[in-house]
């Protein structure tokens, strides 16, 4: 089935459960929301109310979920073809963990281009370092030799080097000095203008959330209990219990400072 | 208030391969019965700099200081058997990672009773019992369950928690929490918070907080150093921080998204390298009044 919609990511009653029977543990219940095409949509919680996990199911590293998941109106089957992760790429939270410690940042490139069928290699990796604010002595070094912001501009160069349309952003800039996390967000935002992108964002940092997106949804125990306007958010205007609890915890910061 | 702790011209060293890497250079700051912010970017020494009070810094690093004194003894004349009794007994810590700090093959319930009675004389029901009400007082919700659990079922909330009740159940007099709340969600982040506040007015205890995260630390602590590249380059109450002088200070203030005034770019720090250069401003506190 396909929907008519202009949607990037549309989801309806996604449910995503870990083990089985008395071991059984539901992740998200009932999920459902969707990104237009270009949009930029942000999903907020705690750590364990289940944000992470929806990235996780759309991108097929969760496979116990049930419900529908469309991308570019085509619904998600149980596994993902080539097709998916050509038009869907993930940046990570951890820039440490998710490189290889024993390649280097063109060896990493390389073999996303390889994977996809592309042409012209090396023209692709000097452009893409160059699109996401890294010059080219970085070209051959390990991660170990990078920053931590260095490293999170690789793994977005990573994903972006194949020409997705959508990107899935795993709390992109949590690990990162508020510095670096100011230079990421600004490439960020400049990349999706630029490129159209279309973003799916996990943060536990509103904040963050409300720099980057335009719409949100709150996440508690699984369940979206609230989605709503970036615009209402600042204006404290949530009907939520719990969302009002989350954004008076962090606006509340700064009014004591 | 008598200085529980003072440093004086303190500096860390590594030898690398390019030379001498200086990760403190120099500086010198007292710590009351307060609760002492330390802020600024990873690399800027402020981690080294909790580490060196309890003088944890390994080979090849080296640590020099003409004092490290704790409430008029100094430390650094201590033999290495002596700071063994004020690791945990008198100073504990609290590290960035509860991953790496927890035993992964021990039951957390042990760990926290070998913490108690590594210092104080109790049988092993008094510290079951005691460690118990310690998971309470971080808001573990169910404390037998997480006694008998193993670390890696834990959440990094609650392993740092854990951490939190393993470090003040031996009761020390200066706890230095690195990063204790990076890990947590905001709504729990305050609780902890809380928590720490209450303990440390309660037992008259000094704290030490290390946090890149300067809202939490205007709001949480009652004094600031913020370090960069190993210096201290600006000293202010708390709650001033957001009328800091210093262009370091500023420049990281100012790339803080704000949920009431969004912007559409944020503003990036431009570094200045006077700024590695300047000496250090001195964080002592007078020990008068």
């Amino acid at each position: 089935m396909t929907s008519n919609d202009n949607s990037g990511i549309r989801i309806n009653n996604l449910d995503v459960w870990f083990g089985d029977h008395e071991e059984r543990v539901d992740a998200v219940i009932d999920a459902e929301f969707s990104v237009p095409l270009g949009g930029s949509f942000g999903l907020v919680g705690e750590s364990g109310s289940g944000k992470s996990t929806i990235l996780r199911a759309i991108t097929g590293l969760a496979p116990t979920w049930s419900g529908e998941i469309f991308v570019l109106g085509k619904e998600l089957g149980k596994t993902r073809d080539k097709e998916f992760f050509s038009t869907v790429q993930m940046v990570f939270q951890d820039p440490y963990a998710s490189l290889h410690p024993r390649q280097t940042v063109d060896h990493v490139l390389s073999e996303a281009l390889y994977l996809h069928g592309f042409d012209q290699p090396d023209n692709r990796i000097v452009k893409i370092l160059d699109d996401v604010g890294l010059s080219q002595i970085f070209r051959f070094r390990y991660p170990h030799q990078l920053s931590g912001g260095q490293r999170q501009r690789v793994a977005i160069a990573r994903a972006l080097i194949i020409e997705p349309s959508i990107l899935l952003l795993d709390e992109p800039t949590s690990a990162l000095d508020v510095s670096v996390q100011a230079e990421i967000l600004n490439l960020l935002t400049d990349l999706r203008a630029e490129r159209n992108l279309t973003y799916l964002m996990v943060s536990h940092d509103l904040a963050v959330v409300g720099h980057m997106c335009s719409k949100i949804a709150v996440m508690n125990l699984g369940r979206i209990v609230e989605v709503l306007d970036v615009k209402d958010m600042r204006k404290m205007k949530a009907e939520n219990a719990y969302t009002k609890q989350l954004l008076e915890a962090s606006i509340q910061r700064r009014r004591e400072a | 208030m008598t200085n529980l702790l003072e440093v004086e011209n303190l500096t860390v060293k590594f030898p690398t391969r390019n030379g001498m890497f200086e990760a403190v250079r120099d500086i010198s700051f007292s710590l009351g019965r307060e609760r002492l912010g330390i802020v600024g970017e990873s690399g800027s020494g402020k981690s080294i700099t909790g580490r060196s009070i309890l003088r944890l810094i390994r080979r090849p690093g080296i640590l020099e200081a003409t004092r490290i004194a704790l409430e008029g003894e100094d430390l650094l004349k201590k033999s290495e058997r002596e700071m063994r009794k004020i690791r945990g007994h008198k100073i504990s810590m609290v590290m960035q990672d509860p991953k790496f700090s927890l035993n992964p093959v021990m039951r957390i319930g042990d760990q926290i009773c070998e913490a108690y009675r590594l210092h104080a004389k109790a049988s092993k029901a008094e510290a079951r019992e005691k460690s118990i009400k310690m998971l309470e007082a971080v808001l573990i919700r169910d404390p037998e369950r997480v006694f008998n659990a193993y670390p890696h079922e834990m959440s990094g909330g609650m392993g740092q928690r854990i951490m939190i009740a393993m470090m003040l159940i031996p009761d020390p007099q200066i706890l230095i929490a690195d990063e204790p709340t990076s890990a947590l969600d905001v709504t729990v982040q305050k609780e902890v918070l809380e928590i720490m506040d209450k303990l440390v007015r309660e037992r008259g205890m000094g704290l030490i907080f290390i946090s890149h995260d300067l809202n939490v630390v205007s709001a949480f602590c009652d004094r600031v150093l913020i370090m960069y590249a190993g210096r201290i380059v600006e000293t202010c109450q708390a709650d001033k921080l957001h009328e800091a002088k210093h262009p370091y200070t500023r420049g990281l203030l100012n790339s803080l998204p704000q949920l009431e005034h969004p912007v559409d770019r944020l503003a990036v720090l431009q570094r200045d390298d006077a700024w590695q250069t300047a000496p250090s401003v001195s964080g002592t506190l007078e020990a008068d009044h």
